[in-house]
């Protein structure tokens, strides 16, 4: 594709942070190349037509986290970014369901129609929610400063850090302090009394975990789901226009506007290291590369163990990135869809099928689930987060038809006698009866399946263990800890080898937000 | 495409026990909400005749929104005594009385009217919900709280013939019944409850009954009203009245403290011109100690009329060849108010008052520029433009008509 051999910065990985770590680079006058493994550029935020007329977002779903100064800065509607709301979150239950709406009155009535107390005590959760968002933001915003060994910059991120928590209430204080503490069972049963608001409510608490809702940790994923920002509005989710593989391109577009090369079908070997510097790459057809600097978008295990040789890297973050808990929990089934699911307690086409259906009627149901998963079985009535993309864009399914993505927890990686074909067969089945449960026309629609187990995830997209956040996001595997104690900051132990990836501070979700920081963390050091 | 068949009045808006008539009657199609109600905001296409019935004939108003709370049980009085600023130990079987409560802080979360139904049967109404803070507040009560706001329906009937409608549809007479007093009777062996309260500052009465006698009871009174103007009326013209009578509105000029996301948003009873509802000689009530402080040092915000003086506005439209402009309903803009050109205030709702003649405000200003008859600079915008034109602090309410309190000879 290009016929330059030496760049200022190469990107392995074309997922979202890697191209947006490309595009700011590029944005800065960098010359960089993007290499992808696969044909499609994306990574896990890729939409691909699996089914002929049927558009697959096929592992990332919804869009959250992404910071609206990087859809500025790197122009992204101009390049295609288009975010549309998800207005609803509806729980089918047995005979009944739960529904909240944009409507803050509908939503209140709805509540309101289970428990009078619950629907007052949402009127104050989601402000509260908000606020200790806002005050873990800067937080998150802030380039992880290096707590061993600060640096002058440190010492001033620090500074700054303490000077914002000193602003925070005490009320904001002691419930930052649960939420970092608690499981976002306990922490919401503090809050409410209706079990399916607080089942489907803590479900956004073990997204990407290998944790049940009881599980102490759970309550930060949780607020970290809360804090989806859109359009600076907190907690709002969207759904890109023609999938999620549509963010990566606008992104790729704008990287290639900056002067980016990218190629697709390169995938990368090894970083090439020299004197314990990095000074390029090798493709695994043999064409090497030389640059700068060389930032890997990929999860911290392959980045550091298999990119680059260990005798390269110190034992004890060798040590550190072994540890880090990656565990993959979390399978996809894509479903092409004759019509529409047409569910029990609320039949027909609706409002409800607008936003996100969260098969979560109970906390014993996910902790069920969470219980099979950690014996070695994927969950015989998992959890599920799943939206219909065509009743918000037409386009992703012909006229009349349908596609459904169900994100699927739990689905362990390490299942007892490994993943195999039968396996995966008999976890798509699960799926499908558990959704057959609260919505019987759903086998009678099926026209195709995509069932995607962890092990697919990681030979197909290349998530290590097929876990979508590229390590657990679990406290002590956040900020200054992500991925590594002292290399938190984009650097490796390697000189002029960067990391982007969503295993680096402040996390996983389609945020853009590790590309952003890394990029000006290394344009920062160019001199 | 129309998905109605699948969200019914159970997931949708709220509509009222009266929605059957309000609907028909409503020739604007403009609704506003009022707690996930759907609440007319003026029958007519103007709000004008409305807000005349209600200073000149009788205005019906449908306030069924209105959060509604019983409570009954021995130890209803003294868990009522302890939630609110007054006195309830000395509200009598058929007294009303108007009151704030705070929370620990002093920072007021509601107001609203206790009703004392019978010795130990009271009922509460507010403009939010409160059912979490009243059982938060009742533990280890013998007591029983219920939310009767969609049982019980309300209208109100203000204005000065709303006497006579009364009488002419009710088993007893109303001419004894007392500001702030309530009385059972019967609209035709329905029995209703009738206070003798609202949110006009005028003559008026509120009738209680239940949501299945709602329509009987709207029909009856426009039925026997018709002779003494009676007028559906909606809340744009409500909302006019209400500044005339000073009094505040939750969410409009002050914000409640379990709802205040920031410290600054509060209010004590004091801050909001409601100091005289706050009976520190109580022995303890939930958030004396606060406000205990706050008196001794005085509080730094006070609520207070002020008047947008004439003159000087007609001159600023004059200056660009207009006619003075005056706000045709009421607004409820946060407005800056200054004083040597530092902001000392905000006004929250103002309106012009179409009876006084006067253009009115009800105005937030540190509490050192709360003094009768000071004069500040009131922010106005003209032909695009931001003047500043001078404002007087007034007494409230601004109109107080005799009749609000009196009863026949």
């Amino acid at each position: 594709m290009s016929g330059i051999k030496k760049y200022d910065a190469i990107v392995i990985g074309g997922g979202h942070n890697g191209l947006t770590a490309a595009a700011y680079l590029g944005r800065a006058g960098k010359k960089v190349l993007v290499l992808e493994r696969r044909y499609v550029l994306g990574g896990a935020a890729v939409t691909e037509e699996i089914f002929p007329g049927f558009k697959f977002s096929v592992c990332s779903y919804v869009v959250s986290l992404m910071k609206p100064n990087i859809m500025r800065e790197l122009m992204l509607p101009r390049f295609g970014l288009e975010l549309l709301p998800l207005e609803s979150t509806f729980t089918p239950l047995e005979n009944d369901y739960l529904i909240r709406t944009a409507d803050a009155d509908q939503t209140f009535r709805e509540i309101a129609r289970h428990s009078l107390r619950d629907a007052e005590a949402y009127l104050r959760f989601g402000p509260l929610m908000g606020q200790i968002g806002m005050a873990v933001r800067p937080i998150l915003e802030t380039i992880a400063p290096n707590a061993i060994r600060p640096s002058l910059s440190d010492l001033f991120a620090g500074k700054k850090l303490l000077d914002h928590l000193k602003t925070l209430t005490s009320e904001q204080f002691e419930y930052l302090t649960k939420l970092m503490t608690m499981s976002s069972a306990d922490f919401l049963d503090e809050w409410f009394e209706f079990e399916p608001l607080k089942s489907t409510m803590c479900a956004s608490g073990i997204i990407g975990t290998f944790m049940g809702p009881r599980s102490p940790g759970s309550a930060y994923v949780m607020l970290h789901h809360y804090m989806g920002d859109i359009d600076g509005a907190f907690r709002a989710w969207g759904f890109q226009r023609g999938g999620t593989g549509a963010v990566s391109l606008a992104i790729a577009r704008s990287a290639e506007h900056f002067g980016a090369d990218i190629m697709t079908e390169a995938p990368v070997e090894k970083v090439i290291v020299k004197n314990g510097q990095a000074v390029g790459v090798a493709l695994e057809n043999g064409d090497e590369y030389t640059s700068d600097m060389v930032i890997s978008g990929l999860d911290p295990k392959l980045s550091f163990l298999k990119l680059v040789d260990e005798s390269d890297l110190p034992s004890d973050f060798v040590k550190d990135i072994k540890n880090f808990r990656i565990r993959g929990s979390s399978g996809k089934v894509n479903l092409a869809l004759d019509g529409l699911p047409d569910f029990t307690c609320l039949p027909g086409d609706g409002h409800h099928l607008r936003g996100a259906i969260s098969i979560s009627p109970s906390y014993d149901h996910l902790e069920k689930a969470y219980d099979d998963a950690k014996y070695g079985n994927f969950s015989k009535a998992p959890y599920m987060d799943i939206i219909l993309p065509s009743v918000l864009d037409p386009e992703m399914a012909p006229p009349g038809k349908h596609v459904m993505s169900c994100f699927v927890q739990y689905a362990p990686y390490n299942i007892k006698g490994g993943w195999d074909d039968q396996k995966r067969d008999a976890f798509g089945d699960a799926v499908v009866n558990t959704l057959a449960r609260f919505a019987p026309n759903i086998n009678d629609i099926i026209l195709h399946r995509q069932v995607l187990s962890p092990a697919d995830l990681e030979s197909i997209i290349g998530l290590t263990e097929g876990n979508i956040f590229h390590g657990e996001l679990t406290l002590q595997q956040l900020f200054s800890f992500r991925p590594a104690v002292k290399w938190a900051d984009y650097k490796t132990p390697i000189k002029n080898y960067y990391q982007c990836g969503s295993g680096t501070h402040p996390g996983g979700g389609i945020t853009g937000s590790p590309g952003e920081m890394a990029a000006k963390k290394i344009l920062g050091q160019w001199t | 495409m129309s998905y109605r068949n699948q969200f019914n009045a159970e997931t949708q808006l709220k509509l009222s026990p009266f929605f059957d008539r309000t609907s028909q009657l409503n020739e604007s199609q403009e609704w506003r909400r009022w707690s996930g109600y759907l609440s007319a905001t003026n029958y007519e296409l103007t709000h004008e005749n409305e807000y005349f019935a209600i200073r000149t004939k009788a205005a019906l108003l449908d306030i069924t929104p209105l959060y509604k709370y019983l409570i009954q049980g021995p130890d209803a009085q003294r868990f009522l005594d302890r939630l609110v600023t007054r006195n309830i130990n000395i509200c009598k079987v058929g007294q009303v009385m108007y009151t704030p409560w705070c929370d620990e802080d002093g920072k007021v979360i509601d107001d609203g009217t206790v009703q004392r139904i019978s010795e130990r049967k009271f009922r509460i109404t507010s403009a939010e919900p409160n059912l979490e803070w009243l059982e938060y507040n009742a533990l280890g009560m013998d007591l029983i709280i219920s939310d009767d706001s969609v049982t019980t329906a309300a209208l109100a009937l203000q204005g000065p013939n709303s006497r006579k409608i009364l009488n002419a549809v009710s088993s007893d007479s109303l001419n004894s019944l007392k500001f702030f007093w309530m009385m059972d009777t019967m609209f035709n062996d329905i029995p209703v409850s009738i206070s003798r309260t609202g949110y006009t500052g005028d003559l008026g009465y509120e009738i209680w009954m239940d949501t299945n006698d709602a329509l009987f009871i709207w029909d009856l009174l426009l039925e026997k009203g018709e002779p003494y103007g009676i007028t559906p009326t909606g809340l744009q013209a409500l909302d006019i009245a209400r500044i005339e009578a000073g009094l505040i509105l939750l969410d409009v000029d002050y914000i409640s403290s379990r709802h205040a996301i920031v410290e600054s948003r509060k209010s004590s009873p004091y801050e909001l011109g409601l100091g005289w509802a706050v009976k520190m000689k109580k022995k303890d009530f939930i958030g004396k100690q606060a406000l205990g402080r706050e008196v001794t040092r005085g509080p730094e915000w006070e609520f207070v009329g002020i008047e947008i003086e004439w003159s000087e506005l007609e001159n600023h439209y004059r200056n660009v060849g207009l006619a003075p402009g005056l706000p045709s309903t009421a607004w409820r803009t946060s407005t800056p108010i200054y004083k040597n050109s530092e902001q000392v205030g905000y006004a929250t709702s103002g309106a012009w008052s179409p009876i006084l003649k006067r253009y009115i405000a009800l105005a937030h200003v540190k509490s050192h520029y709360s003094k009768i008859g000071t004069v500040l600079d009131f922010e106005l915008k003209v032909e695009h433009f931001r003047k500043l034109t001078s404002a007087e602090v007034v007494n409230t309410p601004f109109f107080d008509p005799e009749r609000k309190r009196s009863c026949p000879e």
